[in-house]
């Protein structure tokens, strides 16, 4: 029994999975109150699926790239979980969850791209296979810095929506924001392969901003 | 005493990840892991690097907390969280962590107001706080004169500073001495050698006219600074020690003055000190001499509870507990300005 949620995107999105399907979920999009809406939302979850906390026997967490505020109220919420229930962590990259996803809804059956929007005009990006093989690293870039890497690749998630001139095959029946579901359905998959997950720790890509102060001020007059 | 509150608290407001376990006025753990080394080289904390830090730290120091007070987590009877004032960033690790954790537990959630913490701490060291409690609450973020009949509901603001909070400009004076950061800590250990009235430093509001219990430490910091720059530009070397024993004397002199003149206003015969700077070795000293003087009974936790900790956001759980305060809501948001008049945020609708 999986507990599945992912807040590296706009989206609050929590299900469960029951090894064999998905019993419930919830997604709402605010991308400014992933702190708020999680825990009812995974309360909600468990209620509608009528699942007890001490059946789950395993966390899947989607570990960004993302925005990191938000990305890490689900990381540090799966690790409480983990340790307050005595049950292992699955990381998930979140770009893995939007091609699965974009796999069930629409028939992509080469290679695609994945790209979720990173703030500061920068896109959060990786390429796959199919919807179950990513096969680039996730990275960060400016569209304009990648266009010949993706043009023409059909190409799903809000990062690609953003940016059409760059992302020419923008994919319109494959869904814009991440799902839990998928990530959980994923999850479960990877699960009854033995696969490796990710630890369960942030894909932030980019260094903290911090600015080492310019020598000492004066504050004279001179 | 076995049917006090056993609460767990986490603090996550700025560069401490903290996480205390107490049971009613008892402290039996307060697990500290702190980023500042950090944030030295750049003088200052900066938040996405303390937001980051927490997060690692999160679940080992809740772990070694519960084991160091040797209780395990499914005896807790509530789990407190700082929900602000502080870093939004930075809380809403330990809110989120908080959260996850009452929920898994099925354990009461409070969230608790960093400033209340501050004061209700010297429950784990001085027994109840006495009603109404009058405190001076001093640190890098905030100086304040408050007066709280009860902690858990009713803390009011006699006065605030109006510029620089008392641990800025520590921080800041440090800075221009090339002290490092943060400062507090330094200028104390640098004032122990110096002369405190080698130089007179101007003492912020203490005119006729000037609010009673308001504080002001920009002039002063500016002062200090053009001080040194004076010294510099005649090619002089600055007397480190003097300087910061100065610069502490003025800043001790008026905190401790306005704090007692407060008590002695409001007919309140002892006064309560918390908050980073009042880790500060002269102003626990002046503070002991002037209460002793003026009849009045001091309250100062030891410095390490002073400081940012858990185990003071656990006390303030333990308070709520006790006195049957509301727990909060699973929605509980992290608020970067909650007001220092609210010790906590209830819910709207109670959750389970
Ligand atoms: N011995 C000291 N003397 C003076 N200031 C101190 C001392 N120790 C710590 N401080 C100051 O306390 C402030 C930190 O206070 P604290 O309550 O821990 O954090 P915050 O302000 O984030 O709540 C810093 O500005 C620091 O310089
Ligand atoms: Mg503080």
């Amino acid at each position: 029994m999986l507990l599945a949620f992912d807040t590296a995107t706009p989206a609050i999105t929590a299900a469960v999975h029951d090894g064999t399907a998905v019993r419930a979920e919830s997604t709402q999009v605010d991308a400014r109150r992933h702190g708020e809406l999680l825990l009812p939302t995974v309360d909600e979850v468990l209620r509608e699926a009528g699942v007890k906390l001490d059946a789950v026997t395993g966390i899947v967490v989607g570990v960004g790239p993302g925005p990191y505020t938000g990305l890490r109220v689900g990381l540090v919420t799966a690790a409480a979980f983990g340790d307050a229930l005595g049950v292992p962590v699955y990381g998930v990259c979140t770009l893995d969850g939007i091609a699965y996803a974009a796999g069930q809804a629409d028939d992509l059956d080469g290679p695609f791209v994945v790209a979720t929007d990173a703030r500061r005009k920068e896109v959060y990006w990786a390429r796959y296979g199919d919807p179950r093989t990513r096969i680039t690293d996730p990275a960060v870039d400016r569209p304009a810095d990648i266009a010949d890497e993706v043009a023409g690749l059909p190409a799903v998630g809000a990062g690609a929506a953003l940016y059409p001139e760059v992302f020419t095959g923008v994919r319109p029946q494959a869904p814009v924001h991440q799902s839990a579901a998928a990530l959980a359905a994923l999850a479960s998959e990877r699960l009854a392969r033995g696969e490796e997950f990710l630890p369960a720790l942030p894909l932030y890509l980019r260094r903290p901003d911090a600015q080492v102060p310019a020598g000492y001020k004066l504050v004279m007059p001179k | 005493m076995a049917d006090e509150p056993l609460v767990l608290g986490i603090e996550t407001s700025c560069d401490e990840t903290g996480v205390g376990v107490v049971r009613g006025h008892t402290l039996l753990a307060d697990a500290v892991a702190t980023s500042v080394d950090e944030h030295a080289r750049f003088g200052g904390v900066v938040p996405e690097v303390a937001s980051r830090a927490h997060l690692e730290a999160m679940v080992p120091t809740i772990q070694r907390a519960l084991k160091d007070a040797g209780v395990s987590a499914s005896d807790l009877d509530g789990i407190a969280v700082t929900a602000g004032p502080g870093l939004a960033g930075a809380l809403l690790v330990g809110v989120s962590a908080a959260k996850a954790y009452a929920y898994a537990l099925g354990k009461p959630l409070y969230g608790v107001n960093h400033l209340a913490s501050h004061i209700c701490v010297d429950q784990l060291e001085h027994g109840a706080l006495p009603e109404p409690t009058m405190a001076l609450l001093v640190s890098g973020g905030h100086s304040s004169l408050l007066l709280a009949p009860d902690i858990t509901s009713d803390v009011r603001s006699l006065g605030s500073t109006i510029d620089d909070a008392a641990g800025e400009a520590f921080d800041k004076v440090a800075r221009v001495l090339g002290l490092g950061f943060p400062g507090g800590p330094v200028i104390d250990r640098y004032a122990r050698e110096g002369d405190p009235d080698a130089i007179r430093f101007p003492r912020g509001l203490t005119g006729p006219r000037d609010p009673l219990y308001d504080f002001s430490f920009s002039g002063l910091k500016t002062s200090v600074a053009r001080w040194i720059e004076a010294r510099r530009a005649a090619g002089e070397t600055v007397p480190v020690a003097d300087v910061a024993a100065s610069f502490q004397e003025a800043v001790t002199d008026v905190l401790t003055r306005k704090a007692i003149r407060a008590c002695k206003d409001h007919g309140v015969d002892h006064l309560m000190m918390g908050g980073g700077v009042a880790a500060n070795s002269r102003l626990r000293a002046m503070a002991e001499e002037r209460c002793a003087a003026a009849g009045i009974e001091l309250r100062v936790p030891r410095p390490k509870l002073c400081t940012d900790n858990g185990a003071m956001v656990a006390a303030l759980g333990a308070e709520m507990v006790a006195r049957g305060r509301a727990a909060s809501d699973w929605e509980l948001p992290a608020d970067s300005s909650l007001p220092v008049t609210e010790p906590h945020v209830p819910g709207r609708h109670h959750a389970a």
